[in-house]
């Protein structure tokens, strides 16, 4: 408790405004966005010379995707380590992770009909209907596709906080979609996509609010005090957060 | 995750020319067609290329990509892993156990088993059960000819094969994610099937780790966790012996494991298949194009039940 309570002291003198003008912060936000992108330029150049391996279909399926859903769990981790951290700044790259993991997953997506199906509709239907792991996969791309669209702050003002908040909850299940998709594609080693689904476990567990961690701002909200939802509305997407930039 | 092709086990120097080799190829096939002495195996390579669905061609799967992808858990699940863990895989000595039903059982030296046979060259078709395939000229000879060197006993049905098990050499192998040792088994008609072969060799080279030295089953019209590499045991049993993947999961692997384009893996289809070193899916062929010589072996049986 103590330490909470110096955490929030400190976060507390963090958040007042120095009275002599700071260098200008960090552009974190365009940081995220240029190293999200790092993996997408390396699978260019290593497709451009010939560095996919044996399999280059199979090789570019297997990164685009492993990438989507890493980014996507790094994206759900961003607010559990700002609330863990006090460090509100934060959540600038929590956008630019969203987007780039939508990328990733949706160019997983092109290639797979593309080229590893070669545009044959009916594989493609009957894939998705009758193949519980490629049934995972194309819901979560499905989830994904509002969120991406509503992902400029023009969408959080159109669709107002709480409305843009609700939708985007949808990130818990596509992401929990991407984690099953993985395990249920995977022929015997299970481990890594095990390690997926306890990391994004540990992620939402870290998302019930604890009252102890409940922003001093906002405990005197009532909806986020008498709510007992596992997961209320305040301690998921903070959409003021994104213009606090 | 991804290793540089042209890895340093071989000098891409070293290695025959594709042009060339299937030129020669050519020449000999060409050369044997007349020949009383190749009738016997002009049947082999029937249906490369041409026959039922073969209108696209069947070339050679490049020799570097048979070495660098790798379906091979006993070196790791990643198709890179066989050809990076397993380049000091030692194969001498090498003893294979021989029991159960049979006059001949005993330890033997490898040396000694294969002594008697001439390796021969197959050029085949694999089919993987995850809808990829290769074409390779495989070294080797009938599995009939050791069988009927081993004198199976008449109430043998079946035979099986033990892969070497030895975590300290195979790295996959520490880690349970199969029930080591790996075990296969044929059906006795299978397995004294003129096609079926024991691999020495591919591209005239001796195998390499990744491709499961010193002796491994080659069954061409099976999915290709059938041929079963680095035997250390071959018994002739009564019953259907255990197979690993069958026994991993037995909905998604049969015994039979015939490649057939009807009958889907759970999990994806199997009515296409991708040629390594090409785009865009080929249609798959019933039995792996080798119906012709083996379907009489399955008539009467519902190959849907027996997968």
């Amino acid at each position: 408790m103590t330490q909470v309570l110096e955490r929030a002291a400190s976060a507390g003198a963090r958040g007042k405004a120095p009275p002599t003008p700071r260098r200008r912060p960090l552009p974190l936000g365009t940081i995220a966005t240029v190293l999200a992108l790092v993996p997408l330029a390396n699978i260019a150049f290593d497709t451009a010379t010939g560095g996919l391996g044996v399999e280059p279909v199979e090789a570019l399926v297997r990164r685009t995707g492993w990438w989507g859903l890493t980014l996507l769990v790094a994206t759900l981790s961003v607010t559990p380590v700002r609330r863990l951290t006090g460090w509100n700044r934060i959540i600038q790259i929590r956008r630019p992770l969203g987007v780039t993991a939508f990328v990733y997953t949706l160019l997983h997506f092109v290639i797979y009909v593309a080229i590893k199906q070669w545009f044959a509709l009916s594989y493609i239907i009957e894939d998705i209907l009758e193949r519980p792991f490629i049934t995972a996969g194309f819901a979560a791309l499905c989830m994904l596709v509002p969120l991406a669209a509503t992902s400029t702050r023009n969408s959080i003002r159109r669709l107002g906080g709480k409305r843009w908040q609700r939708l985007h909850r949808l990130v818990y299940p596509a992401a929990m979609l991407g984690v099953l998709h993985y395990y249920w594609l995977v022929k015997a080693d299970t481990r890594p996509p095990l390690l997926y689904a306890a990391i994004l476990g540990t992620l939402l567990l870290l998302r019930l609010e604890l009252p102890g961690r409940v922003p001093a701002r906002r405990r005197s909200s009532p909806t986020a005090v008498a709510a007992k939802r596992p997961a209320p509305p305040s301690s998921l997407a903070l959409p003021e957060n994104l213009d606090g930039a | 995750m991804l290793i540089k092709r042209g890895s340093d086990q071989i000098p891409s120097s070293e290695i025959t020319p594709e042009a060339a080799y299937l030129n020669r190829r050519q020449f000999i096939e060409q050369a044997g067609r007349g020949a009383a002495a190749f009738a016997a195996g002009a049947p082999l390579l029937a249906g490369m290329g041409s026959g039922p669905g073969g209108q696209q061609s069947d070339e050679l799967t490049p020799y570097e990509d048979i070495i660098n992808y790798n379906s091979y858990y006993k070196f790791g699940v990643d198709k890179e892993d066989p050809a990076r863990y397993a380049r000091d895989f030692q194969t001498n000595p090498w003893q294979v156990v021989v029991d159960g039903l049979c006059n001949k059982g005993g330890t033997y030296d490898l040396a000694d088993l294969v002594a008697p046979f001439t390796p021969e060259e197959r050029v085949y078709r694999l089919r993987c059960v995850e809808a990829w395939s290769m074409v390779i000229p495989w070294q080797g000879f009938p599995l009939r000819d050791l069988i009927n060197r081993l004198e199976p006993t008449a109430s043998a049905r079946y035979v099986a094969f033990q892969t070497l098990h030895d975590p300290e050499r195979m790295m996959g192998q520490r880690s349970r994610i199969l029930d080591w040792p790996y075990r296969e088994g044929l059906r006795m008609d299978e397995a004294m099937h003129p096609l079926t072969i024991i691999a020495v060799g591919i591209y005239d080279r001796p195998l390499l780790g990744q491709n499961g030295p010193p002796i491994r089953l080659v069954v061409p019209w099976k999915y290709g966790f059938k041929s079963i590499k680095s035997i250390v045991k071959i018994s002739f049993v009564e019953e259907e012996p255990p197979t690993t993947w069958n026994m991993m999961a037995p909905h998604e692997y049969g015994f039979y494991a015939n490649v057939n384009p009807e009958v889907d893996h759970p999990r994806w289809s199997q009515a296409r298949e991708r040629r390594v070193g090409e785009l865009r899916p080929r249609p798959t062929l019933m039995f792996n194009g080798y119906g012709d010589q083996v379907a009489s072996m399955y008539s009467g049986m519902d190959l849907r039940r027996f997968y």
